[in-house]
């Protein structure tokens, strides 16, 4: 995360990563592909249903907070080689908890995601590597909750 | 209406089923599109740097290996159930890479399910889901709800 070892992340510090407009045309590509269900594709089935309008998948919202967070740490990492520093490998994640739509996100909502650190510990089975974990939420342009989970990510340690 | 009938209900989600559904097969090109717009890691869109890394070869988003479950689901049974939507997903672990070439099939257990206390026309579903290949290696497990209309309400 931000192009930092695992030894010089600060813990409960929050970081704005960004934001991802959802348009009509991309909300249906996605749900085209991966989540062709009547009230992510088509307008009068959407009204029907409970959400009462076309809305986003909820993978669509999800994959959106990966791109602002690659993007975010991707900004850093440019900052911190232009200084001169070294940068970490990037690392995987092994998965995450509590993912919630909290709300539907509708066509032309702007989501801004951020992020906070929780906890982080090195990993005996991969030295050289810690496990950083976080909380996540994106909020609509009302300022309402849309969507939260904790998620963990590998993070290389300073060779020493 | 008679289509209304035919859609799978609340009711058609007995606790303690387990069934297997569905083939979707991972292009590499596929993996590369979808990292690049949401994920462009180097482990999703460059070969090379892949092999350098802790994934030992490409491999695709967890969060593309998310969407391909629910596009899994959609197709085995979720796109003729009279769907509600989702509150969200317990968990998930992203146990081994996707690679290209791999076939992908999914299995589902339900592990638990109520009628919602706040809404009675709304049954809610906990699934766990098992994406595996075509030799059987689970590649990703994920604990999630359905939301599911009731079809008999008293």
């Amino acid at each position: 995360m931000k192009g930092l070892f695992l030894d010089e992340i600060e813990l409960d510090r929050e970081e704005t990563l960004g934001s991802h407009h959802f348009t009509r045309q991309a909300m249906l590509r996605f749900a085209q592909a991966y989540d062709p269900q009547p009230f992510h594709l088509d307008d009068e089935a959407a009204r029907q249903s409970h959400f009462g309008a076309l809305c986003a998948s909820g993978w669509h919202t999800a994959a959106a907070w990966m791109k602002c967070y690659t993007a975010f740490n991707e900004r850093h990492r440019i900052e911190r080689a232009s200084r001169g520093e070294s940068l970490p490998d990037i690392g995987p994640s092994p998965g995450f908890q509590n993912l919630k739509w909290l709300k539907p996100v509708y066509v032309g909502d702007t989501i801004t995601y951020a992020c906070r650190t929780k906890d982080k510990r090195p990993l005996r089975t991969k030295p050289g590597w810690g496990l950083l974990q976080f909380s996540t939420l994106g909020r609509n342009q009302k300022e309402d909750p849309v969507f939260s989970f904790d998620g963990k990510v590998l993070v290389q340690m300073r060779r020493r | 209406m008679g289509e209304a009938a035919s859609l799978l209900h609340f009711e058609d989600f007995p606790v303690g089923e387990v069934i297997t559904y569905g083939r979707y097969q991972v292009a590499a090109e596929e993996i590369v599109d979808f990292a690049r717009e949401y994920d462009p890691q180097p482990f999703h869109v460059d070969e090379a740097a892949a092999r350098a890394s802790l994934l030992g070869g490409l491999c695709a988003s967890g969060w593309h290996v998310c969407a391909i479950i629910m596009r899994l689901m959609v197709e085995g049974y979720y796109g003729r159930t009279a769907s509600m939507g989702s509150t969200g997903i317990d968990e998930v672990k992203w146990l081994k890479p996707v690679r290209p070439g791999d076939v992908l099939s999914c299995r589902r257990t339900t592990l638990e399910a109520r009628v919602s206390a706040k809404r009675p026309e709304m049954g809610i579903v906990k699934m766990h889901f098992d994406l595996f290949d075509a030799q059987g290696d689970v590649k990703a497990e994920m604990i999630g709800i359905n939301l599911v209309r009731v079809r008999n309400r008293q």
